[in-house]
């Protein structure tokens, strides 16, 4: 990587909004909530904003890497969802400090051990963490060789390492964990880093083995809820039927008397239950909710008339791109509206937290995405302060963004506060995650866009949409606290600024326009409640942007590949589109019945990887049903860290896409939500694979890193709605793909 | 259906076989002989050739006394029963054989308005039902249904000239429909309902043909059947038809509305519901005297469909057409077994269709008020109500609790009201029980696991009395653990 | 509470247990078992598949009561994190995991599947394993592990 201090504009975006957050910080003001950055929120305060990735807001050395006599210990902001990132961290660390990776003790976000680094999440983890890491590691290790050469009085040029032992030009050797000790760590990282060139890569660039998947193939403890803990006992929580119902009555005295059950809380309309042991939890829970009954609950719309209720709804318009002026009548046009039903996160184990108050300190064991801004919010909820709140990164199953975590983690700390000195260990119900995770929020676009003599015209976009991060920005933001006698109130919704964007993620094409005209409805009257899911609202942007580009193509009598083409300068956005067509012999498809093939490319938010992406598949003439046969795509995310755990992830989403976008959408009626469980929710099985998917990686050595955990999610969508259309000659623009999503 | 045609057939091909060619010989040889002593009555001729006019019964009662009257004289008689023999030889092979019908190069224009009419056919008549195997293509065959006598294997359907019925002219897709003859003259198993289908109408036939003709062609060829002997021999099926294959199209019954003549056309005609819902004799055709009074299929009890409106827990209009689509009804649960991809189908057709089907059907009265009353007064076994009350909150609560979301946001019936719990035959509930309701990729819908692995004998039955007693206290089921035995046996 | 011998990875493990509890509780809060997991509780998932006398069973939703003298295994008995078995060593060589929760679940019904069939096609495999679910994704690094140990040259086909 060059030096750290090429930032690239996308990053003065963040200073720039980093900057107001430090004048803001100074000064004596109420909090307001400020246009949140996906990562940073209130409480990440820029220090040192000449630094590279996450130094400017962790700016000391040592709160990145500690030596000693013990080893050597790399902290990190960020935690491990399975995307990898913790061994690809590790990778950049260990090059960095020239050690072998098996030395190295990584510890992910834990308020008391690490930096903050806010949450993990907008595939910003290698981008942040990584370029933090890749910067303070170099000049630690630099900083232990300069005192070596002090040391012996020698020149440091002249010394090197290898495995984490110093040697001089004559043959002398000093452990790090010796030069360790004539050195202060404690001190601000520089601007500039040591070189190196990526073709010296030894970590960086190959394949490490995950360090997480021995134990989850043999029973390791490898989860939150693997955690045991003396003396720990078991909770269950129960919830109202629906948002906003009142608890008449309960009968706490005959769950008390089940066998096994420590305590039943009641707090207003909050309920749990504890037992001994975790079967007789569930059943405490199960006589819970039947003696329980409410009254009232906020009222659920009707699913058909969803997408008009959000154009209804109270709303702030965002303009998002106001660029240029459209010259006169156009030779082309596309005017269409596109929609996505609610989508949920349904992660496959159900949100769990421990939870322990013990010594005035109370831990919570989560897997949140974020653990300073849940400890500020639990700690606010529980009229703590924050230093006696602790909470550590334990993994979860996947969450793909803001699930139930934070919530199950208030859940327990609200439980332990009621046990002190006793672990309490909570575990959602299968249910309640459906039913009370945060989901992925319904969106409508309005396109309208024209093309004249082969160049994009006008660009016309609109979207509405409720929002997409709805995270632990005050106590009212947990769920729990929100069913108190005494209810938190939820902080008003804002959306994430661009570059980044929220529901208008990707909303601003990356092709050379005339003129644009794109805004955003933001409704923060939610029907559901709702926050970020893998991608936000690029998920839909790119499908709708990808759609007008090649229905304008069809009708223009041009190749929809070719006119993408036309339209991007960037190199690199060329290469992935280049190397998808040559491998899938675009525009060639097979001549079986409903065959379709399909092509799309994005950006990750105009700043992040580029993919690009290529379906074939079949729609069945008769029953509809769409199979997948074969997907190319091509990736670019800069350097490279971790080649096969790139790869997973790009097979991954995919694959989630896939599901997200020809099965998915939660079920509602006034009656109720009726996708509780996988039979109202049905995803994606192994019947219903593509056939064969192959991804090819464009390795950028030396360049920043981009990020991965995202970049597929919306041109995977594009492409088979472009493929879908192809195989039929219709036009389907209402996700899920399926006929009845479509209108009559 | 699959299920229907296994049972039809493993009572069929228990007897029938001999049964029929003896039958067949004997008439050709009482026609002989009434033919060389007295001229042919013209009701006799008409009964050969035309098979809508075969009355057994009544043949044997007119030709014995004619038969008696003549034998014991000399060599007259043993000539005669040569050229007879002979006749009847060459009549009985005139019978079983059936000539091919010309193959056509496949038709490669629809018309839209035909294609969507024939989908709605297809799918009130459920070919692919039989037609499809798991993890196969669409109406490319392969299913195996299973008879005691052996395996059959459903054809593929497709237009694929090879494999398929790519070659079939719409005539030979009528007869087949109606006749059970296949392009190529070779006779069909009942197993595929063509007593049924013969009473669709043509245009419905021909709608039918031209939706399967658009599809696209799939090469699978069909699997070999594995029948025992004698039942491999597919032209003794001519017997049976002879037998049992009458009916004409289906035409309205002016005293009648329209919903209700619809219902009647989709039950008797496409939807061959009595394929199932009739009981069957010993040669495996409905009892028509007993039309709709259940029947069984596949293991499963299908109810009758008799008297629905007049029963101890009667069926609502609202609540039968709900069922017919399988939604989960309030009194009555959701199907399951091979109802449940019928009920799928049904509700993919407008809700019209199983309107008209539930008006045909409450319209039926039960001219026995049977089933329901008629489960013989078995002695009160308590229900070992630990056991069953531990094993329904370890396995089933999940689910069927009061408390577990199905029952409290979906507002679905508890056990207890389930038809499956209020049948006098433990049978569907415990299959129910141990093959789960499987759930359609891609499409949300009621799903329940399979326990056939989870719970043993001692447990079904302690389960399956427990619920029982919630359901009908007074009637519990006697027979549960031969039951259960029997059910594990057949799904080895 | 009632006494109860479970047999479990070839050990018998003598147990005092709630009446109704299902399998998957007595493996994890009273075995200490990690491998199967909660997913649902309502046998949609597959993340609690254990072997039961060589079939696959949903732990979530089998009674302990009913499970003395049967054979209990569960994925701890494949192998170790040291010493992993030939299935687990395929998942690990592939990658076959992102989050991993899935994971413990599908090697249980993919041993199953190839305890019946050694060499089982990619189609039996897909149609196989149909009953579990994965949420990240990772379904065709699975299958591809899985086809390692069945005897297949890799090939993404």
């Amino acid at each position: 990587m060059s030096a750290a201090n090429g930032l690239n504009p996308s990053r003065r975006a963040f200073l720039r909004g980093g900057a107001l957050l430090m004048a803001f910080t100074l000064m004596p003001v109420a909090r307001r909530a400020l246009a949140d950055t996906e990562v940073d929120t209130l409480g990440t305060v820029v220090l040192a904003p000449d630094l590279p990735g996450s130094l400017r807001t962790n700016p000391y050395l040592d709160a990145w890497i500690r030596i000693g006599a013990d080893g050597i210990t790399v902290y990190t902001g960020k935690v491990e969802l399975g995307t990898g990132v913790k061994t690809a961290l590790l990778q950049i660390a260990a090059e960095r400090l020239q050690v072998p990776a098996s030395v190295i003790n990584l510890l992910t976000a834990d308020t008391a051990l690490t930096p903050n680094e806010g949450y993990t999440a907008g595939s910003h983890s290698i981008f942040d963490s990584g370029t933090a890491l890749y910067n303070a590691a170099a000049q630690v290790r630099e900083m232990l060789v300069d005192a070596a050469a002090r040391s012996w009085q020698v020149d440091a040029a002249q010394l090197s390492t290898r495995d984490g032992i110093i040697e001089g030009p004559n043959g002398q050797r000093m452990a790090y964990a010796d030069a360790v000790k004539h050195v202060d760590v404690h001190q601000y990282a520089k601007a500039q880093s040591p070189a190196m060139a990526a073709a010296d890569f030894k970590l960086i660039g190959l394949n490490l083995p995950r360090l997480d998947i021995p134990a989850k193939v043999s029973g390791g403890a490898a989860f939150v809820q693997d955690m045991r803990l003396p003396g720990m006992l078991h909770a269950r929580v129960i919830r109202p039927p629906r948002p906003g119902c009142t608890l008449q009555a309960f009968d706490a005295a005959s769950i008390e008397a089940l066998n096994g059950v420590v305590k039943v809380i009641r707090d207003g309309n909050y309920l749990a239950v504890v037992a001994r042991d975790e079967w007789q939890a569930i059943k405490a829970m199960r006589s819970g909710i039947e003696s329980a009954k409410w009254s009232g609950g906020e009222a659920i719309p009707e699913a058909a008339g969803i997408h008009d209720l959000l154009k209804q709804l109270p709303s702030k318009r965002y303009p998002i791109s106001n660029n240029g002026n459209a010259g006169g009548a156009t030779e082309t046009r596309f005017k269409a509206r596109v929609t996505k039903q609610y989508l949920m996160h349904g992660s496959i184990g159900p949100s769990c937290a421990v939870a322990w108050f013990n010594d005035g300190v109370l831990t919570v064991w989560t897997h949140t995405q974020g653990v300073y801004p849940l400890r500020a919010g639990i700690a606010e909820m529980l009229r703590l302060p924050p230093e006696r709140v602790r909470c550590i990164h334990t993994e979860g199953s996947g969450c793909y963004g803001h699930n139930g975590a934070d919530d199950a983690a208030a859940d327990a700390a609200l439980i332990a506060m009621r046990l002190p000195g006793t672990p309490v260990r909570v575990q959602w119900m299968r249910e309640q995650e459906n039913l009370w995770e945060p989901y992925s929020s319904a969106m409508v676009t309005e396109v309208d866009a024209g093309l004249s003599q082969g160049r994009l015209q006008d660009w016309n976009y609109e979207l509405w949409t409720t929002p997409h991060n709805e995270r632990i920005v005050n106590a009212g933001r947990l769920l729990p606290a929100r069913l108190l006698a005494k209810p938190f109130t939820s902080a008003p919704s804002v959306p994430i600024a661009q570059p980044e964007g929220d529901g208008d993620r990707n909303a601003v094409p990356l092709y050379e326009l005339g003129a644009t005209r794109i805004n955003m409805n933001f409704v923060t009257t939610m029907p559901f409640r709702t926050s970020a899911m893998r991608s936000l609202g690029a998920h839909i942007n790119i499908f709708a942007i990808e759609a007008g580009i090649d229905e304008l193509a069809i009708k223009a009598g041009l190749d929809p590949l070719a006119l993408r083409l036309a339209h991007l300068r960037d190199p690199r956005a060329r290469a992935v589109i280049e190397r998808v067509r040559d491998e899938i012999g675009w525009p060639h498809k097979s001549s079986e019945p409903g065959a379709g093939i399909g092509f799309a490319f994005a950006r990750y938010k105009n700043i992040m990887g580029y993919c690009a992406l290529a379906v074939k598949l079949r729609v069945h003439p008769q029953t509809g049903e769409i199979r997948v046969d074969h997907v190319v795509t091509a990736v670019d995310v800069g350097q490279i860290v971790s080649p096969d755990g790139l790869r997973n992830q790009v097979e991954g989403g995919i694959v989630q896409s896939t599901s997200w976008t020809l099965y998915e959408k939660v079920a509602y009626d006034a009656g109720g939500i009726r996708s509780y469980d996988w039979s109202g929710y049905p995803i994606l099985r192994f019947t219903q694979l593509p056939k064969k998917v192959d991804v090819h990686l464009l390795d950028q050595p030396g360049e920043p890193f981009l990020g991965a955990a995202e970049i597929v999610q919306g041109p995977m969508a594009a492409a088979l709605g472009n493929a879908v259309s192809n195989a039929t000659g219709r036009r389907w623009l209402n996700l899920p793909l399926t006929r009845s999503s479509q209108p009559a | 259906m699959r299920g229907a045609q296994r049972c039809l057939w493993r009572n069929a091909l228990l007897r029938g076989p001999v049964i029929l060619r003896c039958k067949g010989l004997l008439y050709a040889l009482a026609l002989a002989l009434t033919s060389a002593s007295a001229p042919f009555p013209g009701c006799y001729k008409e009964r050969f050739h035309d098979p809508h006019c075969t009355r057994p019964a009544t043949v044997r009662r007119v030709f014995l006394p004619t038969m008696n009257s003549h034998l014991l004289k000399s060599r007259t008689l043993w000539i005669s029963v040569g050229v007879l023999a002979v006749i009847g030889l060459i009549v009985a092979v005139a019978l079983m054989w059936r000539p091919a019908i010309a193959p056509i190069k496949r038709p490669t224009s629809f018309n839209t308005a035909q294609l969507q009419r024939g989908a709605r056919v297809v799918e009130a008549g459920d070919c692919a039902v039989c037609h499809t195997r798991p993890g196969g293509e669409y109406l490319a065959g392969g299913l195996p249904l299973v008879t005691p006598f052996g395996t059959l294997y459903s054809t593929n359907i497709t237009p694929d000239a090879q494999t398929g019925i790519g070659e079939w002219s719409l005539p030979a897709f009528e007869r087949a429909m109606r006749e059970g003859i296949a392009r190529d003259g070779h006779f069909l198993y009942p197993a595929f309902p063509y007593v049924h289908y013969r009473r669709m109408s043509s245009e419905d036939i021909a709608d039918a043909y031209a939706y399967l003709m658009s599809g696209p062609a799939v090469h699978a060829p069909a699997r070999q059947n594995q029948m025992n002997f004698p039942m491999n021999i597919r032209p003794l099926v001519s017997f049976w038809n002879l037998l049992f294959l009458h009916g004409e199209p289906l035409t309205p019954l002016a005293e009648h509305s329209a919903a209700w003549n619809r219902g009647r056309y989709l039950v008797d005609g496409p939807g061959h519901c009595a394929g199932c819902h009739s009981p069957l004799n010993l040669i495996g055709a409905e009892k028509s005297s007993q039309y709709l009074q259940g029947g069984s299929v596949d293991g499963w009890e299908a109810p009758a469909l008799v008297g629905l409106g007049q029963r101890a827990n009667p069926w609502s209009r609202e609540q039968l057409v709900g069922y017919l689509r399988a939604d989960v009804v309030d009194g009555h649960g959701t199907p399951a077994g091979p109802m449940r991809p019928v009920s799928l189908s049904l509700a993919r057709l407008p809700a019209s269709e199983a309107e008209t089907i539930a008006d045909y059907l409450l319209s039926l009265q039960n001219p026995h008020a049977v089933s329901e009353t008629t489960a013989k007064k078995q002695p009160v076994i308590p229900a070992d109500h630990t056991t069953g009350a531990l094993l329904f909150s370890s396995v089933c609560a999940g689910c069927h609790a009061p408390a577990a979301p199905m029952r409290e946001i979906d507002g679905r019936p508890g056990l207890q009201s389930t038809s499956a719990l209020q049948a006098a035959s433990s049978r569907n509930f415990l299959k129910t029980v141990l093959e789960g309701v499987p759930a359609i990729p891609g499409a949300p819908g009621p799903v329940m696991p399979p326990f056939a692995a989870s719970l043993d004998n001692a447990q079904l039955g302690a389960l399956a009395a427990y619920l029982r007693e919630q359901a009908r206290p007074e009637q519990p089921w006697a027979d549960l653990s031969s039951t259960i035995e029997a059910l594990r046996q057949e799904t080895k | 509470m009632s006494q109860i011998t479970l047999t479990v990875n070839g050990t018998a493990q003598a147990l005092e247990l709630e009446p109704d509890m299902p399998l998957l509780y007595a493996l994890r809060n009273h075995l200490n078992l990690n491998g199967a997991k909660y997913g649902c509780g309502l046998g949609q998932c597959g993340a609690c598949t254990v072997i039961v006398d060589d079939q696959p069973v949903f732990a979530c939703l089998t009674p302990c009561a009913g499970l003395e003298g049967k054979k209990i295994r569960t994925v701890e008995s494949l192998g170790s994190a040291e010493k992993p078995g030939p299935l687990q060593a395929a998942f690990i060589d592939k990658q076959a995991a992102q989050c991993g929760y899935c994971i413990a679940g599908m090697l249980m019904r993919a041993q199953t599947l190839l305890e019946r069939d050694p060499h089982p096609d990619e189609q039996t495999i897909r149609e196989h394993m149909a009953g579990n679910l994965c949420r990240c994704g990772t379904h065709l690094r699975i299958i591809e592990a899985i086809k390692q140990v069945a005897g297949h040259n890799g090939s993404r086909t």
